[in-house]
């Protein structure tokens, strides 16, 4: 390692009774400097954010617009995404049948995910579009929280659309009976997972 | 028969272009850094695709905590004056104007502004505050938050950001929606952290055929 050198210049010949200080090297040791640099720039490292938060845009429906003016959905088109506790997502296709049949139920990833259902859907959409400019015309996603749902749970049924590229999707307000619906099935999905 | 004497080398180092280079470093990563502000309110904000750079000014920001409490923060410090003019005047709160443009958060409600605004800003945390009220749709005070703020952005651009936690429940997240919605506010941006799309989904095959991500 560098090491402060004071041994002088070597033997030099010296004029007589001429007295000479000693000379010192300008050799520095910069280990420590060094250390120091690293670790200042392993603080500054750990400590800086790279990453800025981004924004996910979304666009309110207008309640005010008069129900006979609002779009009406076809029923092959619709996909109906509910959200419930504990991250359980359901979903149906079109309606929901009376005696619930239809009513499904999905996870945020992993199998059986809700991508794979809107992929589905959006497949079989496309199968059955009349329009063929505009295969996708008909999907409509209509996305219902629950009150027992998270913040993220909706973030990340918002982010699905963007995933998928669906174009029209709604956040709408969940009905009595569905959400009745959801809570016995979280509720009857909550022993298993005891 | 003598081989030939290698000439002894020193161990000795120059540690000058380390040094260099480790100073170099260094002063990169200071003038890149940028230190997160001490945030009062503790959130942390689920995952997204999206792509868009949130704003960091002028800015109206609504933060929902994670036992769903609704915090109000408006960056733009001569709006925060006609907002607090503008409630004085509707609500007859009698708050103080040059308190009220200090605090960079607002957390209470409307019967309890005064006393919040009386704390200390170093002491106000967002687990101890009350939060504005907004999950009962008969005293949704957001409404009234939102109405004097759209007043004081009117005719001009709003960033609108809501930044929740990945825990709040959906009713906070609602009743926000709601007072957007009765100020006729459908446009606004949530805070999100960065995600790539997933391998073979839709929008990573848009992605890597070029296809920018749509904006709107």
């Amino acid at each position: 390692m560098a090491e402060l050198d004071t041994s002088g210049g070597g033997h030099k010949k010296k004029g007589p009774g001429v007295k000479k200080g000693k000379k010192l090297s300008t050799r520095v040791d910069l280990t420590p400097m060094v250390d120091l640099g690293f670790l200042l720039i392993t603080f500054f490292i750990f400590t800086t954010t790279m990453s800025q938060p981004t924004a996910l845009k979304l666009l309110m429906p207008d309640d005010k617009v008069k129900p006979e003016e609002q779009n009406k959905a076809k029923e092959s088109g619709a996909l109906t995404i509910l959200m419930g506790a504990d991250n359980h997502v359901y979903y149906y296709e079109g309606q929901l049948k009376p005696d619930a049949s239809n009513f499904l139920s999905a996870s945020y990833n992993g199998e059986n995910s809700i991508r794979d259902v809107i992929m589905k859907k959006k497949a079989y959409v496309r199968s059955i579009a009349q329009d063929p400019n505009d295969p996708e015309h008909d999907l409509v996603v209509v996305i219902k929280p629950s009150q027992y749902c998270t913040y993220k749970n909706v973030i990340d049924i918002l982010d699905e659309m963007s995933i998928n590229v669906v174009k029209k999707f709604a956040l709408v307000d969940i009905f009595e009976t569905e959400e009745q619906l959801i809570k016995i099935s979280d509720d009857s999905a909550k022993p298993s997972s005891n | 028969m003598g081989r030939a004497k290698l000439p002894r080398k020193s161990t000795n180092i120059d540690m000058t272009a380390m040094c260099d280079v480790a100073f170099l470093l260094l002063s990169f990563f200071i003038l890149t850094t940028k230190f997160k502000p001490s945030e009062a309110i503790a959130v942390t904000t689920p995952s997204s695709v999206s792509s868009k750079v949130a704003p960091n000014k002028d800015f109206v920001l609504v933060t929902i905590d994670k036992d769903g409490k609704v915090f109000l923060t408006i960056d733009d410090k001569e709006k925060r004056t006609l907002v607090v003019n503008s409630l004085n005047a509707s609500k007859n709160l009698g708050v103080d104007v040059a308190k009220f443009k200090a605090a960079d958060f607002i957390g209470a409600s409307f019967g309890e502004l005064n006393s919040f605004l009386s704390v200390a800003p170093e002491n106000r945390k967002g687990n101890a505050l009350p939060g504005i009220p907004c999950k009962d749709t008969t005293n949704n005070e957001m409404i009234d938050w939102m109405r004097a703020v759209s007043e004081a952005y009117a005719g001009e651009k709003m960033d609108l950001l809501l930044k929740g936690d990945n825990l709040a429940k959906y009713p906070s997240f609602k009743g926000v929606m709601t007072a957007f919605k009765r100020n006729d506010i459908q446009k606004f941006q949530m805070v999100t952290n960065p995600e790539n799309a997933p391998v073979g989904s839709e929008l990573y095959k848009k992605s890597m055929n070029g296809e920018k991500q749509e904006n709107n």
